[in-house]
């Protein structure tokens, strides 16, 4: 085994170029496990810790540009008035001692249903932004995850970042284990209202081969709160669109029963964080100060 | 509530002074093991050393065809590769009752994980790739995986030819042990029964989970012998099985305990220790093997999970008249201890509780699940999670509190079990029950603080799955007894060996034992009683090996009771030859040296009154006192096996737990707010010791009952989940706080009146958990582990 | 290859490393520092956590060159001398060791936690020791013993 040591991110996107068979390893959290196992053996890993733009955020034009090793930790204590859904994400991540070294593009690169940043980059309306010698692109994030631990990334491209809008409202997340501290997730559920835009994200891991949107519900939600004047008036949801929601994102779900949970109780759980994290964000929107002078 | 550092339990001292019985005193071991010095069996090195690794199975029941080593030998650094055919004896079996598992497998394997080769190398990555480059070349056979599978008359046989004494009554050869247990006559006692539940219950497979991984180092020494350090619950009983296979007299085979990461059961079989030593003979050097964790889900056996049918019946009145059960417990591929846990499940199956009409049955099967063996509570626990059901259930149908069906029902000093035995100390079931009965609860709503809602206090922790939605809190109860030490007639003993010298005019005691200190506090409480015993302040412990006689295993609740009465015993023999030391040097000069009753205090010899007659330093002088002795608790006989009659144990301990959960309705998750504990413990030798028996026992109860399960595929009885990543035990954000009510009742049998502590809270924790989730989702719930989505299955 | 770093303020120097091999594999193999304990190699239990360029995380999952040129506190390097660290102290008082092979890791972890929190809530306590499985004790005196340590810093300063 051979570990290559870049010193900056010219020499680690050359020597991806050079051998693009080389396993990245930054926090190491996911990497680290199927080497100590026994489970993986690649000819050449590639440290990607001393690279230090990885570990740096920026923020420009409503946007923060989140480097791909920006530990959750790091995450949860200061980047939570700007990217909320994420942080809350961040505090559901393994242990303090995983968070301290592990970054969404780990998450990102192992592209598991069950990375627990995903809902949380879904529903924010995340870009990966991934980089070769070549050049770089930016990849809406539901576009990224292609399978089962299979992403969009070429042989050849290392994830830069990941660019998330700041939030223009209120962010939710949740996840279910079957314990409460140190769990991979049973389900988990993103959701941000954007009232610039008058919409709303979702985001769903655990319950589909990827983590996915729940489209028809987003849509379905949209147009309620069009028709109600919700944006509007910050007017309560009524409880029937609110189930509504919840079944539609219920619907979206593509679970499996496997050691973990059912898929019939995934599909479940999942309508049941969707209406909860609705109920939460809706009452955060409606509680903004100032939000709603004159409304009626 | 921070409570600025003062513990929490309940404790309570003797007033006796310098760091004897009944004292808290410190661990001996502490400081060693919080500067990181403390060597446990993984931590060991030595000059020249190989590491080992074990190939193993990775089908559940396969004919091996061949095992071919050429490539992994070829492999650089590799120093030796062993399979079954390279076994120095015609010894080629182990095991704790019946010798039915094989070292290395022959011509079949019967589990998945079941060792097949061995490897040394000079690296654990070499030995590591050298064990994927055996060939296995094997044809897989028909599983038997249940009760129907195992006894259907056409089922494979796991162990064709038994010879074992069990053999002859079981009524099949796929039944490792069966105990019935009649008392009575239930036909008419079910006819004068106002009342009848009947349930099945399931209790899942449970793992011991200790954090040190099964490890050890092997070196061959010159005189072809090996010297092995290990980590293990009985040295001699490691090696009276392993000499035999290696071809050595016991006393070539010598083992040193190793610091132990943790026991609970998993380390009563041997694991590393042949196979270590093989590797080690062979190569001519030390062996070093550390088992990661996914192999020590394979290293080691598991809790039996459970199948029980039961049958209560009551009066009105709420008098119990009758019990009837049957316990199927699945023993896996091989014995190890199935007989013994069959034992106690059979005639600890009703619980507590004076019945009078009794019909119970328990066997365990043998299959070609991963082999179970001994955990905490040991056949006691899964009956105990059934009859706290049932107890319940009779409760509501007859409208009564379930702590008041259980006091009516209450077993007390003087009732006489199933099977026939009278119970002759104290068995204070009712004063347990009320006692976390009468305990304020905690109060509601924990979750919501000054700055909004905490999660962390709420079912889902962190994870922010409610802020209080669908949220509902119950209250359960429980109360269960297990035996303490070795039953059915085991000539259960132990030996210590003490000795008393002066060093520079001071005197000094050693106490030398082969107790394995699995992190109990045994070693703390052979200071205290040496202390006590002697009257000094200054107790050397000698480290835990076969050069002195059997301590027998840190099992059972056994160590405090049966190694402390023989340290004990033994201090008294020293003590007895001081005095006469010193009547022969002074008792001429001195007459109070031959009238009076003499005591050792403060390190002198006094009279019952109270005079100074000389320092222990000048009694010794020059001389050493020392004394080795086996000791033994009183006998206990063996079980009749039609009847379950007998006088089988030889003391209880109970233990009753009051559990509050919060449950979140709709998701199905538990958030447990406290879980209670009164105990009985007889002597508190130490306090604080004994209160985190009671607390860690508590907590693995809390385990079973909501999140721990070895899940094996029913399809390949393939362990499916052999990682902590999937089998999950509780963290600090699951475990609530636990108080500690310990009670001091003195059983009259015992040294100092003690009870062993250690299992007894890990039998009622776990079914006053499912209680209180009962209580909150009025479900029936008749399986542990509880998972979210048997509350909410969607 | 080879894999300089700085444990407990000395320099050190592993020679002979095998690239796929672990910080802690290193500590306790090659450079004769085996406090940090091996329970799980897989980060879920805590009891290998050491202080990297002082953020507590799970040695196991540290490659060894990962660490190159780094800053490494272990459990051995807690005492200042003889004298334990007020966190060693109060596990022994409150009666929170018993098997202790989840010790080491939780020394460093709860000493983590008291830099950078001297008076943690009792919830803060538990999710910030969320990482470090204990199997011996329930935790109550774990909790026991960091109130305490809490309460002496408290005292001290």
């Amino acid at each position: 085994m051979e570990f290559l040591r870049p010193a900056d991110w010219e020499e680690a996107l050359a020597a991806k170029a050079a051998h693009p068979g080389a396993v990245p390893l930054a926090g190491g959290t996911d990497v680290m496990v199927e080497l100590n196992l026994g489970l993986r053996r690649p000819e050449r890993l590639l440290d990607l810790s001393r690279v230090r733009e990885l570990h740096e955020w920026e923020t420009a034009a409503g946007s923060v540009r989140l480097g791909a090793s920006v530990p959750y930790a790091t995450i949860m204590e200061r980047l939570g008035h700007l990217l909320p859904g994420l942080a809350l994400a961040s505090r559901t991540v393994a242990s303090p001692q995983i968070r301290n070294r592990a970054g969404v593009g780990g998450n990102l690169g192992t592209a598991s249903p069950a990375g627990d940043a995903h809902p949380a980059l879904l529903a924010a309306g995340a870009e990966v932004e991934a980089a070769s010698v070549r050049g770089t692109r930016r990849i809406p994030v539901e576009a990224f995850y292609t399978g089962v631990k299979r992403n969009a990334l070429a042989p050849d491209e290392l994830i830069r970042a990941v660019h998330l809008p700041v939030a223009d409202g209120p962010q939710q997340y949740a996840k279910v284990g079957t314990r409460n501290a140190m769990v991979i997730a049973v389900c988990a559920f993103g959701l941000a209202l954007h009232p610039a835009t008058r919409t709303v994200r979702t985001g769903i891991g655990s319950a589909a081969p990827t983590p996915v949107r729940a489209d028809a519900a987003e849509e379905f939600l949209a147009g309620v709160l069009e028709e109600g004047r919700h944006w509007d008036t910050g007017r309560p949801l009524a409880s029937s669109a609110a189930a509504e929601f919840a079944a539609l994102c219920a619907a979206a779900c593509d679970p499996i029963d496997d050691v973990r949970s059912t898929a019939r109780y995934r599909r479940h759980a999942v309508g049941v964080l969707a209406r909860r994290t609705l109920a939460w964000a809706w009452e955060a929107h409606r509680a903004r100060p100032d939000a709603f002078e004159g409304a009626v | 509530m921070a409570r600025n550092g003062l513990p929490t339990a309940t404790t309570r001292t003797t007033g006796s002074a310098g760091g004897g019985v009944g004292e808290s005193v410190p661990r001996p071991d502490g400081r060693l093991k919080v500067t990181g010095e403390f060597a446990y069996s993984s931590d060991l090195w030595h000059e020249d050393m190989l590491w080992g690794r074990t190939l193993r199975s990775p089908v559940a029941h396969a004919e091996i065809l061949a095992l071919d080593t050429t490539r992994a030998l070829a492999v650089p650094g590799v120093h030796a590769v062993l399979t079954h055919e390279d076994l120095p004896t015609a010894v080629r079996h182990y095991g704790l009752e019946i010798p039915d598992t094989p070292v290395l497998a022959r011509d079949r394997v019967r589990h998945h994980g079941e060792p097949l080769a061995l490897v040394a190398a000079d690296h654990p990555e070499t030995a590591r790739r050298a064990a994927d480059l055996i060939e296995i070349v094997h044809r897989e056979l028909p599983l038997v995986t249940d009760e129907s599978s195992a006894l259907a008359p056409d089922a494979p046989l796991l162990h064709p030819g038994r010879t074992d004494p069990h053999a002859a009554h079981v009524p099949h050869p796929n039944v490792v042990h069966r105990q019935p247990v009649r008392r009575g006559d239930v036909a008419a006692a079910r006819r004068r029964a106002d009342v009848i539940v009947r349930g099945e219950y399931v209790f899942g497979m449970q793992d011991q989970a200790f954090l040190g991984p099964e490890s050890g180092l092997a070196v061959p020494a010159e005189d072809g012998g090996v010297d092995l350090h290990v980590a293990t619950q009985w040295l001699h009983a490691d090696r009276r099985q392993i000499a035999p296979v290696l071809g050595l007299p016991e006393e070539l085979v010598r083992m040193t305990l190793a610091g132990v990461g943790g026991a609970f059961g998993g380390r009563e079989d041997l694991s590393m220790q042949i196979h270590a030593s093989l590797l080690a003979l062979r190569t001519g050097r030390p062996v070093k093997m550390v088992y990661d964790r996914a192999e020590s889900f394979f290293g080691h056996v598991h809790r039996h999970p459970a199948r029980l049918r039961y049958e209560h019946g009551a009066t009105r009145e709420g008098r119990l008249t009758h019990v009837s059960a049957r316990i199927v417990l699945d023993g896996g591929a091989y014995a190890s201890s199935s007989p013994a846990v069959v034992g106690n499940a059979a005639s600890l199956a009703v619980g507590p509780y004076v019945v009078d009409h009794v019909d119970v049955e328990a066997l365990a099967l043998y299959t070609n699940n991963p082999p179970c063996g001994a955990m905490r509570g040991f056949g006691a626990v899964q009956a105990c999670f059934a009859y706290e059901a049932q107890m319940d259930r009779l409760a509501a149908e007859l409208g009564l509190h379930p702590v008041e069906l259980r006091r009516r029902n209450a077993m007390s000093e003087g009732s006489t079990l199933p099977t026939g035995q009278r119970v002759d100390s104290p068995a204070p079931v009712a004063e347990l029950l009320r006692r976390v009965r009468e305990r304020p609860l905690p109060p509601a709503r924990q979750w919501e603080t000054s700055e909004g809602v905490d999660v962390r206090q709420l079912p889902g922790g962190p994870s922010n799955s409610t802020h209080g939605e669908g949220v509902v809190r119950g209250v359960g109860y429980a109360v269960g007894f297990k035996n303490v030490g070795y039953s059915e007639g085991f000539d259960d003993h132990s030996t210590a060996r003490v000795r008393l010298e002066a060093t520079g005019g001071e005197p000094v005691a050693t106490v030398h034992t082969a107790m394995a200190e699995v992190g109990q506090g045994g070693v703390t409480v052979h200071t205290q009683i040496a202390r006590t015993e002697l009257g000094v302040s200054r107790v050397i412990l000698a480290p835990a090996d076969t050069r002195v006689g059997s301590a027998g295993s840190t099992s059972a609740s056994r160590q405090t009771y049966v190694t402390g009465g023989a340290v004990r015993n033994a201090c008294a023999l020293v003590r007895e030859r001081v005095l006469e030391l010193g009547r022969r040097r002074f008792g001429a000069a001195e007459p109070a040296w031959l009238s009076e009753e003499l005591l050792l205090a403060d390190g002198k010899v006094v009279t019952a009154g109270g005079e100074v007659l000389a320092g222990l330093g000048d009694v010794l002088g020059g001389e050493a006192v020392e004394v080795e002795r086996a000791w033994r608790h009183r006998p206990t006989e063996p079980f009749d096996p039609h009847t379950g009659q007998g006088n089988g144990h030889v003391q209880y301990a109970f233990a009753a737990h009051r559990a509050v959960v919060e449950v979140d309705t709709e998701l199905g998750l538990v958030k447990v707010v406290e879980l209670a504990c009164a105990q009985d413990v007889g002597k508190a030798v130490n306090p604080l010791s004994v209160t985190g028996q009671v607390q860690g026992g508590t907590a693995q109860g809390l385990g079973i009952a909501v999140m721990e399960e070895i899940v094996v595929d029913p399809a390949t009885a393939r362990v499916r989940n052999p990682s902590f990543t999937d089998y999950l035990i509780p963290t600090l954000l699951d475990t609530p706080p636990i108080p500690v009510d310990l009670l001091e009742l003195a059983d009259p049998h015992a040294p100092y009146g003690l009870r062993g502590a250690g299992e007894a809270p890990t039998l009622s924790s776990t079914p006053a958990i499912v209680a209180a989730i009962r209580d909150a989702t009025g479900l029936a719930l008749r399986r542990v582990p509880v998972r979210p989505e048997h509350i909410a299955p969607g | 290859m080879h894999v300089a770093l700085t444990v407990n303020g000395r320099p050190l120097r592993a020679e002979d490393v095998w690239e796929g091999e672990s910080l802690l594999y290193v500590l306790r193999e090659r450079l004769g520092l085996p406090g940090s304990k091996n329970a799980c190699e897989q980060g879920e239990c805590g009891s290998c956590t050491v202080r990297l360029d002082g953020a507590p995380v799970c040695a196991c999952l540290v490659a060894a060159g990962q660490a190159e040129g780094s800053e490494v506190v272990t459990v051995e390097g807690l005492a200042d001398g003889e004298e334990l660290a007020p966190v060693q102290r109060a596990f022994l008082d409150a009666g929170a060791v018993q098997c202790g092979f989840c010790t080491p890791g939780l020394l460093v972890a709860a000493d983590a936690l008291l830099r950078r929190r001297p008076a943690p809530a009792d919830e803060d306590i538990r999710e910030a020791l969320a990482g470090n499985l204990c199997r011996c004790t329930g935790y109550e005196t774990i909790m026991d013993a960091v109130r305490l340590a809490a309460a002496r810093r408290s005292e001290g300063a």
